[in-house]
């Protein structure tokens, strides 16, 4: 026997190897769950590392109040399944109780809103560490990311400043009133969490399917007709055939066009989209100005 | 030459199809390998290279980068830009931190460690090797073997890499010239009979022109290597992780308390090294009781096997007291039991190492405390000198100290196992990581 592991069964054991150690080297850890893929992903990690003990760290969910119905339907129903503790932090009552002020206009969003919440609901559970579903492929500051990092008293990070990570030897230690940060699957990138998940069969909102849904436009981005988002006299809701590719609150999630019905369909659609836009590079001779046209487009 | 050769040393790239086979990604391999360098040797751009040539750069990425690049006045797209991810590192052009990235090809998934190559930088070069595969070593063909490609691979060798890919880089710029490589593989291979690594390989590329990167080069027709590419698919990494002492320390202890698993013990840990099986006898350390493996299991899912790097839960037939920071072996095959341990350690503090100080220690799932009995030398990390009059030990710098422990550590040295016989070095009064330290045997 050959003792060789793929690529997806060694970020498992890792990102398993992980859990423990915050399970082990810390008294009140939470899961941030927003009920996106990468979430999810870190749940069923959790839920593997420890059965058939129950997950030994609360959800916690920053809820703004904007969601779409399937992820709620989706993160109850797991939370049920999975036996998991859910604790809500609720951006309208951080709203309500005059903490923060709610945005105004067309564009208004709750997204910058949720951080209140989010250090109103650390400091209220007193969580120590705080395990999110953060990738270092996402952006190029997160490439610099520890798996434990460190925040101080004010909940800061300081990059240039990080602890050495070195083998497997995680350094948790901190003084009172600091907190830290977990990313267990900082070493997935956005295709690996695809064929984990198709690998595993493991149950997504169907949100992330290609379904019909009435759909406007709005600065090149396709959003979901919801009475949170006022529209303008000028647009017109459509049904067209869509899917998320990342889930968050409903007025700032664009849809893409899909047919990708199933998670091979994603995979596939994942991969030849890079093949196809990699394609086109060679004799690619775009301006700064068309730069700005694709990011206008929500390219970012 | 015909197809078949030309082929020959080609990565699989190349053949890679339009449509993507959504199952053949279940038997891609994972490799880590890390690269050092600093600001003018090019290794940004053979990363941005790599990156480029293997099509793993999105667009929106690239565009980033092109109009910064135009911004700046630059004539060409500056794929160095790609690798600087914070400010300070964008403005003044170098790498501080290591910064991970990652590409994959039909057959392996690929992590970057992208360290500095400064000296005032060990510590971050050290941080990436600590997991790494094989270290790319770049030298600039125009120079030779200079200092930082001496202390680049001193490095790999103390943090025992198992393989180094030495680059030898800008060929373009000594017209493709095969005396000038041969002159240089010559000169390091002399170089390298002092260090531990085994396994060196020479390619002569172009990062900036991508000869022998991704494609092969048709300016250097005397070379009959592989490209970089293929080498980094087809190196041979299965037999870098240690299968014959099994190591398994515990993590935590799972407990469910619940009706349908009401007796239920299992251990939880990732193995270090070795492989174990449902029948084994193993002994636990400290305690030295022995006991039999009642299941090996993941999710509930029973294994015939498992081994190093998979993490797992363990059942013993016997009840005994297990938490965590022990340790589970095979009988007859037990790791070394000390309190006295001498270690290299590459020190990362401000301050520096204090003879007779104490410090919190980590290793494997332990925990203990440290102190400094004696320093024996410092080591001179450009030519392996051993400074033994008076040595004192900063950061960065890299030495042989002995320490004792509050409790007995079950250790291999680091060149056997790289996961029992590192630790690391904590300050007791900032709670930050200070030394990386591999035990000698």
């Amino acid at each position: 026997m050959a003792y060789t592991l793929n690529h997806l069964k060694t970020l498992e054991a890792e990102s398993i190897f992980i859990l423990r150690e915050v399970a082990a080297q810390f008294e009140n850890p939470a899961i941030l769950f927003s009920g996106g893929k990468d979430s999810i992903l870190v749940t069923y990690l959790a839920k593997k590392a420890f059965f058939p003990a129950p997950i030994p760290f609360p959800l916690v969910h920053i809820d703004t109040g904007h969601n779409f119905i399937e992820t709620l339907t989706y993160r109850d129903s797991l939370v049920e399944k999975l036996g998991a503790k859910l604790i809500v932090g609720s951006v309208q009552e951080t709203i309500d109780g005059g903490r923060v002020a709610e945005e105004k206009g067309f564009n208004a969003s709750r997204i910058r809103l949720q951080t209140t919440t989010l250090l109103e609901t650390i400091e209220q559970y007193k969580f120590d560490a705080c395990i999110g579903g953060a990738r270092r492929d996402e952006e190029k500051a997160r490439a610099k990311e520890r798996f434990f990092s460190h925040r101080d008293e004010f909940g800061q990070w300081d990059p240039k400043n990080q602890r050495p990570e070195l083998w497997n030897l995680f350094n948790g230690r901190m003084h009172h009133g600091e907190n830290f940060r977990i990313f267990p699957i900082s070493n997935w990138t956005e295709l690996d969490v695809w064929q984990y998940l198709a690998m595993e069969g493991i149950e997504l909102p169907t949100l992330y399917f290609s379904h019909k849904r009435k759909v406007f436009e709005r600065d090149g981005v396709w959003l979901a007709e919801t009475p949170h988002i006022p529209m303008k006299p000028n647009e017109k809701a459509e049904e067209r055939v869509v899917r998320f590719r990342t889930i968050g609150d409903i007025t700032s999630t664009g849809a893409s066009f899909s047919e990708a019905a199933t998670l091979d369909d994603i995979i596939q659609e994942v991969a030849v989209t890079r093949t196809t836009e990699r394609g086109g590079r060679a004799d690619d001779k775009r301006s700064e100005t068309s730069m700005e046209d694709r990011k206008k487009e929500g390219y970012f | 030459m015909s197809n078949e050769e030309v082929n020959n040393g080609q990565p699989a790239i190349d053949n890679q199809p339009l449509t993507f086979d959504s199952k053949s990604y279940l038997n891609m391999e994972l490799m880590r390998f890390t690269t050092a360098g600093s600001v003018d040797d090019g290794k940004s751009t053979l990363i941005g290279r790599l990156l480029y040539d293997s099509k793993s750069i999105f667009e929106d990425q690239m565009e980033s980068i092109r109009a910064t690049s135009e911004r700046r006045g630059e004539t060409t797209v500056n794929l160095a830009l790609l690798t600087d991810g914070l400010r300070a590192e964008r403005e003044q052009g170098i790498t501080i931190d290591v910064a991970y990235r990652y590409f994959s090809t039909p057959k392996r998934k690929f992590i970057i460690a992208d360290t500095p190559g400064h000296i005032q930088y060990t510590r971050n070069m050290v941080t990436g090797a600590s997991t790494a595969n094989l270290a790319i070593i770049l030298v600039d063909a125009r120079q030779g073997i200079v200092e930082q490609t001496r202390r680049h691979s001193i490095i790999a060798s103390l943090l025992g890499i198992p393989h180094i890919a030495l680059c030898i880089n800008k060929m373009d710029l000594v017209d493709y010239n095969k005396e000038v490589y041969d002159r240089i593989v010559t000169e390091y291979r002399e170089f390298a009979t002092r260090l531990k690594t085994k396994d060196i390989n020479f390619i002569p590329i172009s990062a900036l022109n991508g000869d022998n990167v991704v494609h092969r080069s048709d300016k250097m027709k005397w070379y009959e290597g592989v490209t970089l590419l293929y080498l980094l698919e087809n190196i041979h990494i299965a037999s870098d992780i240690n299968h014959i002492d099994m190591r398994f320390p515990v993590q935590c202890v799972i407990r469910p308390y619940s009706d349908d698993f009401h007796d239920y013990r299992g251990y939880a840990g990732r193995l270090a090294s070795g492989v174990i099986r449902p029948g084994d006898k193993v002994v636990v350390l400290p305690s030295g009781f022995t006991s039999t493996v009642k299941s090996v299991e993941l999710d509930g899912k029973q294994m015939k096997e498992a081994f190093a790097p998979l993490s797992v839960t363990v059942q013993l037939e016997d009840d005994i007291d297990i938490s965590r920071g022990d340790m589970l072996v095979r009988e007859g095959n037990v790791p070394r039991q000390d309190q006295d341990i001498e270690a290299m350690i590459c020190w990362m503090g401000e301050k520096p190492l204090q003879l007779n100080g104490k410090y919190a220690l980590k290793h494997t799932s332990k925990d203990a405390r440290a102190v400094v009995k004696e320093i024996k030398y410092k080591l001179d990390i450009n030519t392996l000198h051993r400074i033994t009059d008076n040595p004192s030990i900063g950061m960065n710098d890299v030495g042989r100290i002995k320490i004792r422990t509050t409790t007995p550590l079950f250790f291999d040295a680091y060149t056997k196992n790289r996961d029992t016989g590192s630790f690391i070095l904590i300050d007791e009064a900032t709670n930050v990581t200070i030394a990386a330290c591999m035990i000698i045997d």
